[in-house]
């Protein structure tokens, strides 16, 4: 019980911004056209790409002549802008599509 | 000037809250995807060259190393994502989720051995942190590459009698090790921490393995939310606020975009995971009404149909993004117009494999972005059309979903095409759609089939259009 409590205690700032921001994400997704759902999808799966900020960290608390952790925190910090620049840019792909190109859809 | 570092990761936080808010309405989507992509920035911008709480530029260590890690990284994503086809989206998106998926995993393992022998007196919040991101990241990979491959045709789908109850079983498994894991750490004994790793990938591969194809959207969304999850583990680790909102974020708009998909296909969730439908040996016997005959037609007859109709819907469904017939049918659709005729196209929110993946293929091929018509305004128009043609769509148009409560997909709000006057199904075969389940749509007096691959037949309809 004390450890459940302490925990709490030690992270409740924390904790409240967690319960906060879940609400927050269900309020954004809760009314969207589905039209949109593959798009919001993909621009979610680039904003968990912050995860990269981790891998930064990390690759940046590795000691010079630790070579296991550098090569694996070099292959996180790949992957992790894999996520984020690979999640923006198929996003902006698909939302490209959505812009109106006036006239042409109805002659050609 | 101290507090750069809070400053850009508070700019970050807002960029992607802001960012995923614009990217709810279809005008400012664009904007909002840059917004949230600028947040990003910000918050590496922050870790790469300050320091929390200290006055003026830091570097961060091993910053030639990190440089060159984006740049491959970035390189190689721009040309991934720039270069995949419009109809590989899906995929690209999984596999994508499984790098995020993979990097939290990898954070986690270095922490665990940054923390040597500290790992005795670690605050068990810090404790938990490591292990979830660990144990998230993990299956999110798996998984995600694994949806990747299926998705891809790489892989097939792989059943086994008991899979939930093994499932189960593997849950209780990874937590007992994660669990045992915490007592042995003080001994230095890494058994148990590589055995939660496998645990968690053998969970991975037999949690998404035998989801049917039809259900890996719902599948791509939760992993996705789980991979926001593991991130904002991360966030927790380090106290870093901005990988906790963007995390938390992420795993609760996924969660919710999860169960909004399911809705669309009149799913629950727990259906989707436990795989009641997916697969195709599940629900064969349903066919009820099918025998009757079918009535074949010729692409000659449907083009001349079409030329003197008034109003003609398209019915787009997988078959016409396999087929890559957006461009075709967009062809058609401008020389029916030149004739005086009606074209509109009925989207479904579930056609395709995942929601709204026929409006990004139809835009892409420049179908005017009014043209497409969500289900609940084009439904009460099919009354008034002569002619419908469904396009490689099957389960979205099962009149069963109305009719038949013991259809598995029952209950599932379906395009009314029978109240058209005429209905063309362009199919390859009289194959079942995904579902599995005859459509007896099919033996409708008021509808013809052509028969064929759908860019094929499209072509064939424009070539006997524009020669009439």
């Amino acid at each position: 019980m004390d450890l459940i409590f302490n925990f709490i205690g030690e992270n409740i700032s924390m904790i409240y911004l967690v319960i906060l921001m879940v609400f927050v994400g269900i309020e954004l997704i809760g009314h969207v056209p589905s039209v949109l759902h593959t798009p919001l999808m993909s621009g979610a799966n680039a904003i968990h790409g912050v995860v990269l900020i981790g891998a930064i960290y990390v690759l940046g608390h590795a000691e010079e002549n630790d070579t296991f952790s550098l090569i694996v925190g070099f292959i996180g910090v790949i992957v992790g802008t894999l996520n984020v620049i690979g999640g923006f840019v198929v996003t902006d792909r698909m939302l490209e599509m959505f812009k109106k190109k006036p006239g042409k859809g109805a002659k050609s | 000037m101290r507090h750069f570092q809070e400053v850009l990761f508070l700019l970050g936080s807002l960029g992607f809250v802001v960012g995923l808010k614009m990217m709810g309405k279809p005008d400012s989507a664009r904007k909002g995807n840059l917004v949230a992509a600028v947040g990003m920035l910000f918050a590496v911008l922050g870790i790469m060259f300050f320091k929390h709480g200290e006055e003026g530029i830091h570097v961060v260590n091993n910053v030639g190393l990190i440089s060159a890690a984006i740049g491959v990284g970035t390189l190689v994503g721009w040309l991934m994502a720039k270069r995949v086809q419009m109809t590989a989206m899906p995929e690209m998106v999984s596999l994508f989720n499984g790098m995020g998926g993979l990097c939290a995993a990898l954070i986690s393992l270095l922490e665990w051995k940054f923390k040597g022998d500290s790992i005795a007196t670690m605050p068990a919040g810090e404790y938990l942190a490591i292990i979830a991101g660990l144990i998230i990241g993990t299956v999110s990979f798996v998984g995600s590459i694994v949806a990747w491959g299926k998705l891809s045709g790489k892989l097939g789908d792989f059943r086994f009698p008991g899979q939930q109850f093994i499932n189960i079983i593997m849950l209780l498994a990874i937590v007992g090790a994660a669990w045992m894991n915490f007592g042995a750490a003080a001994d230095n004994n890494m058994l148990y921490f590589y055995l939660v790793i496998v645990l968690a990938a053998v969970y991975g591969l037999l949690f998404v393995f035998p989801i049917g194809g039809a259900d890996m959207p719902v599948v791509i969304s939760l992993l996705n939310s789980f991979t926001g999850v593991a991130a904002a583990c991360g966030g927790f680790l380090y106290h870093n606020n901005v990988m906790l909102m963007g995390g938390v974020l992420v795993g609760s708009a996924g969660t919710i975009l999860t169960i909004v998909m399911c809705k669309a296909m009149n799913r629950s969730l727990t259906n989707v995971l436990i795989g009641a439908v997916g697969g195709s040996s599940v629900a064969a016997s349903s066919g009820g009404k099918s025998g009757g005959s079918v009535r074949e037609v010729q692409a000659t007859d449907v083009a001349i149909l079409m030329k003197y109709a008034q109003k003609v819907i398209v019915v787009p469904g997988y078959g016409l993004a396999v087929a890559q017939a957006q461009h075709v049918v967009h062809e058609l659709e401008g020389l029916l117009e030149a004739e005086g005729v009606e074209v509109k196209y009925a989207i479904h929110p579930v056609a395709g494999r995942m929601p709204g993946h026929m409006n990004v293929l139809l835009a892409e091929s420049n179908v005017s972005y009014d043209k497409l018509v969500e289900m609940e305004h084009i439904n009460p128009e099919f009354a008034t059309t002569d002619v419908v043609l469904v396009v490689g769509a099957n389960d979205v148009v099962n009149p069963a979903a109305k009719t038949d409560p013991s259809s598995p997909i029952y209950g599932m709000p379906i395009l009314d095409v029978e109240n058209a006057k005429q209905v063309i199904v362009l199919k390859r075969s009289m194959k079942s759609g995904y579902a599995g389940i005859e459509n007896e749509l099919f033996y409708n007096s008021k509808c013809g089939m052509l028969f064929g691959d759908a860019k094929e037949s499209l072509q064939k309809l424009v070539n006997e259009v524009k020669t009439l």
